[in-house]
């Protein structure tokens, strides 16, 4: 899968807990899940379990902490499916 | 002062189609497939219709993440609903300063028990907790609810959720009245929602205390003061009054619909003929009559009653408690009506539901019919006149409403309507 295929999954999966919708359009892979795109901290966990169900991985604590920006959410997604 | 109102009712979304339902005697009690499929005595009950369209209108796709147990998306409708027929503006903005003069005490008696029941409790013993995700304990803790509506609506005073069975709605008013009194908050929403759940319906179908033989007819199956009622309807739903202090509601040309005139929350401590689950007399009378003092007013000063009645063997004990804490002989007894004949018996929600249809009977000048009690309880015979089967056009001074709950507790809020008079200071 491509970095932008992925990409664009990962958009789609943290969708539904973004407060900041428009900034979605715009958003890159240093864009921040809590600061720049207004996710509750606590849906971090629905991300993962997300991530692991649409990538069909298994993510651990220590990865799942590693989870700040999208570029993060998809250097995990990228290291679990290699 | 009661400056705004919410419902959502089993026969009926907002004022305006709750208002028609009362006025008109629409029932909002259905038969339900999956109570008869899961083998209930009682397989009629009242659920708001529509809710899923109403929250996605209402709510962005991340605020509906957690509204999956359906007493914190009635919860939510109504008390947005409320604070909009209020004159407030739902704020977008979460990062600014909250409005620490609002506060929002809103009761449930079983709070998220359809998420719990329906998806925690399989997933937790499938060995799965870990794949639930977070958003599970917002939704079933106790004060969800009043969590939900504090953080929609950025209320910064009190936000908590109150418990007390069937009394929870009219509890959570008499707390927020007494809060502003106090002084310390300006506005409170204040009320009770309950979840549309078979699980919170099955127990009490265990206990034999539903209404178990009218299925085939549901519209008749509340029948509160009535001779063949043989027990209480299940229903479900959300009502939501925003109270404000006299000072806040002038100073910002609030529209007015009444105002608390005094209320009063004991508990006839399961003693004397009361129990877990039925009401002491005494205190019953007491909690009436202390609301009444609290309101300054006497019994013959009431001019109608929003009743408990549930239609159970108590409904006659409940008027007698009525009158003799009113002190008033049956023939010069107020008018009395029971909420529950059409939307069915909404538990910790029904006090707050109630009360809206209290204020709006008092704001519009009517007493809704109670229906199905046409074959009144003979015990109720001396009362014939005072009950309404439909609806009559009168404006009343004084309202009084009373919730009574498992846990021998009660509440009695006592409305009036607001009289604009320059020099008026309660």
């Amino acid at each position: 899968m491509t970095d932008q295929a992925t990409f664009d999954r990962v958009i789609d999966i943290i969708k539904p807990y973004v407060k900041n919708g428009d900034r979605l359009a715009t958003a890159k892979p240093e864009t921040r899940l809590l600061e720049d795109l207004g996710v509750n901290s606590a849906r971090l966990v629905d991300i993962v379990l997300a991530f692991e169900d649409e990538f069909d991985i298994a993510i651990d604590d220590e990865a799942a902490d590693r989870v700040s920006t999208l570029g993060d959410a998809i250097a995990v997604i990228q290291e679990k499916t290699r | 002062m009661v400056t705004g109102l919410g419902v959502l009712a089993p026969n009926g979304h907002g004022l305006a189609e709750f208002e028609h339902a009362l006025r008109a005697g629409c029932s909002g009690i259905r038969f339900f497939p999956h109570l008869a499929e899961l083998k209930f005595g009682c397989q009629v009950g009242g659920a708001p219709q529509g809710v899923d369209a109403i929250a996605e209108r209402y709510f962005s796709e991340e605020q509906r993440v957690s509204m999956k147990s359906n007493v914190i998306a009635f919860g939510a409708i109504a008390a947005v609903d409320c604070w909009k027929d209020a004159g407030f503006e739902v704020p977008y903005d979460w990062t600014g300063e909250p409005d620490f003069d609002t506060g929002a005490i809103i009761g449930t008696g079983v709070a998220g028990i359809d998420l719990m029941c329906r998806v925690a409790g399989p997933a937790i013993d499938n060995g799965r907790a870990r794949r639930m995700g977070s958003t599970i304990v917002e939704q079933v803790m106790c004060s969800g609810v009043s969590a939900r509506i504090g953080g929609l609506l950025g209320l910064g005073g009190q936000v908590s959720t109150n418990s007390s069975a069937c009394c929870t709605g009219t509890e959570a008013i008499v707390q927020a009245y007494w809060r502003i009194r106090e002084g310390r908050a300006k506005r409170v929403l204040a009320g009770g929602v309950e979840a549309d759940s078979h699980y919170a319906w099955g127990s009490f179908d265990a206990m034999r205390v539903l209404a178990a033989n009218r299925n085939h007819e549901p519209e008749r199956a509340s029948r509160p003061m009535s001779a063949s009622a043989s027990g209480f309807v299940p229903g479900s739903g959300a009502g939501i009054l925003l109270l404000e202090s006299l000072g806040s509601a002038l100073e910002r040309g609030a529209r007015i619909y009444g105002e608390v005139l005094g209320g009063q929350v004991n508990s006839g401590g399961q003693r004397q003929s009361g129990s877990m689950t039925a009401p002491n007399p005494y205190g019953v009378r007491r909690c009436i009559g202390d609301a009444m003092a609290a309101a300054g007013i006497r019994g013959d000063e009431i001019d109608a009653i929003n009743g408990h009645l549930t239609a159970t063997m108590a409904d006659p004990r409940e008027i007698a408690s009525w009158q003799a804490a009113l002190g008033v002989p049956p023939e010069r007894f107020p008018m009395v009506n029971s909420t529950k004949s059409l939307i069915g018996h909404t538990l910790g929600a029904a006090g707050g539901i109630e009360c809206v249809a209290a204020l709006l009977q008092l704001d519009r000048g009517f007493v809704h019919g109670s229906i199905n009690c046409e074959d009144l309880h003979p015990e109720l015979e001396p009362y014939r006149c005072s009950i309404p089967t439909t609806t009559i056009e009168r404006q009343s001074r004084i309202i009084a409403k009373a919730s009574f709950g498992f846990g021998d507790v009660n509440a009695c809020v006592i409305f009036g309507a607001w009289d604009p008079e320059p020099n008026h200071f309660k």
